[in-house]
């Protein structure tokens, strides 16, 4: 037995053990609210300026409305990122951009849908090439409606996933 | 070494906005550069063409959201024009306060940014509180944050509210101390210094040859600003100076933003003393005449020109955008040439791309 096959070998034999017994159920209803609280405290949005709501997104990260002490932290590579802020109209050159990048996140993950462009196509709605919602290519968990709206308003629909995230539950100890 | 194309964007930290700059390099200098641009693309002039003439009003305050006060203005602007439309002379005065708060916002707003790209994060919260101010006074005359939707054809929508003056000027005189603060930040910064001082050139040959305009020509030392050139409003009644700076460079394209902001106070002041009392709104027609007319205006970032055709119905046949940046991106190639690829960010920071405006 190579070392490699041992390890395959030992670690669906632990695997086998921990579920048969019951311990993965345990584990995992004992660690649940740990991974739900970690989760919902540290949300990292994308930083990905689109149009006017990116000023907005600017403005609640910035001194009057400090968005970090929510947790909210904004990184500019998707890797590192759980929360696909789309604030913005989506064009057609851009929608394959944008589908990449939410696939380019790791799970779990979420997308906030800011502003009337990204819901519906908002002042757009007969454009020949925004993509009337972002809805149409991407599952959206939350809207925050308004053109564009108020730093507070965002942080109002930060705050609505968090409690989102408290209701899901998500998170196990051991992939299933 | 061999040369290969690298692209920068979509998404990427240093596009403010959303385009794509593709960058030719051997090793770290840059041989050539590409922008592409499209990605907000909404089909601006072609929307207008559906709309009733005040319906455009809140649309072309979404052409540029860093400074959406000066499009709807210069849009109402063109339609005057057409219209034959003579503003009272009150409406002008809180046109001139408002651009001027709003030109202060969207300066601070780009070197907000720019201090960011700079490894500056100080001057990013301190310039973005400096602007709740400003954007607080706008927010008291139009109610809205950005998008405002208060030039009118023929007027603004609402008379200042009562107290601006005093607001505006207790708000003006704590900004002109901050600025003062921002040049100690800028200027005493080993590091801001020596990534915008001799990078990314341009020579006011090369700037006028590309059509290049605005605060980004007017570092490279050519005295030219439409406010004085081409008076709009009543910016020829007031006593102010165009803000130049010889360098050619990034930190002088800084300098003359810088100069900018306070030279607006001083512009806000006087048309809040100057202004006088009377109507701020005449009716205008439903319907515009057979012809054409434009106008222009210096946008914070440049010359935004807007020219249109009338049908004789209430409807627009025509309306053409000449946007500022659509026309300095052109002439990124050249600025960026001979550079190193971590100067990519100084340099394109420096013209202050803002997209909604280049893409329509």
């Amino acid at each position: 037995m190579s070392a490699k096959e041992f390890m395959k070998w030992s670690s669906e034999l632990f695997d086998e053990v921990v579920r048969a017994s019951g311990v993965k159920r345990a584990v995992d209803k004992l660690t649940l609210p740990i991974w739900s609280w970690a989760l919902r405290n540290s949300l990292f949005p994308l930083h990905f300026g689109i149009a006017c709501c990116a000023l907005e997104m600017a403005a609640a990260s910035a001194a009057r409305f400090d968005a970090e002490r929510f947790g909210f932290v904004f990184r500019s590579s998707p890797r590192q990122c759980d929360v696909l802020l789309v604030n913005g109209w989506v064009t057609t050159k851009l929608r394959p951009d944008l589908r990449r990048l939410y696939e380019q996140m790791p799970e779990p993950k979420w997308v906030v849908a800011m502003g009337e462009c990204a819901i519906s196509g908002g002042p757009w709605y007969d454009s020949y090439n925004v993509v009337q919602g972002l809805d149409t290519f991407i599952p959206v968990d939350i809207y925050i409606p308004g053109c564009p709206p108020r730093p507070e308003a965002m942080l109002d629909g930060f705050m609505k996933l968090q409690d989102k995230i408290r209701a899901e539950m998500k998170g196990t100890f051991l992939e299933d | 070494m061999a040369e290969m194309w690298i692209n920068m964007g979509p998404q990427h930290p240093m596009t403010h906005g959303l385009w794509n700059l593709r960058v030719k390099v051997e090793g770290e200098t840059i041989l050539d550069a590409e922008p592409v641009i499209g990605y907000l693309h909404r089909g601006w002039e072609k929307l207008t063409e559906y709309r009733t003439y005040p319906q455009i009003i809140p649309l072309s305050d979404r052409l540029c959201y860093g400074s959406s006060m000066t499009w709807s203005h210069l849009y109402c602007l063109t339609i005057e024009d057409l219209m034959g439309i003579e503003v009272p002379e009150r409406a002008e005065y809180i046109r001139v306060v408002v651009l001027e708060l709003q030109r202060i916002a969207s300066h601070l707003m780009w070197i907000a940014a720019y201090g960011t790209d700079l490894g500056l994060l100080t001057a990013f919260v301190y310039c973005m509180r400096e602007r709740e101010l400003f954007l607080d006074l706008l927010q008291s005359v139009t109610g809205a944050r950005m998008t405002y939707n208060y030039p009118r054809i023929g007027g603004v929508r609402n008379d200042l509210p009562p107290d601006f003056e005093r607001d505006c000027l207790r708000a003006l005189d704590y900004f002109e101390k901050k600025i003062d603060e921002y040049e100690e930040i800028f200027d005493g910064s080993e590091i801001f210094l020596m990534r915008t001082r001799g990078i990314g050139i341009l020579k006011p040959a090369d700037g006028m040859n590309l059509g290049v305009t605005g605060a980004t020509l007017r570092g490279s030392g050519v005295k030219i600003d439409l406010r004085k050139h081409d008076p709009y409003s009543v910016y020829d009644e007031l006593d102010w100076e165009i803000c130049t700076h010889p360098d050619c460079d990034c930190y002088a394209r800084y300098r003359v933003r810088m100069d900018e902001m306070r030279m607006s106070c001083q512009i806000v002041r006087e048309a809040l003393k100057k202004m006088p009392a009377g109507p701020i709104r005449v009716k205008a027609p439903r319907n515009a005449p057979k012809k054409t007319a434009y106008a222009r205006v210096e946008d914070p970032r440049g010359e935004g020109l807007m020219y249109v055709i009338g049908n004789g119905t209430d409807k627009p046949y025509r309306l053409k955008v000449r946007s500022p940046i659509f026309v300095t991106v052109s002439a990124v190639p050249i600025m960026l040439r001979g550079y190193k690829v971590a100067d990519v960010p100084s340099i394109m920071g420096s013209v202050d791309m803002c997209l909604g405006e280049t893409d329509r």
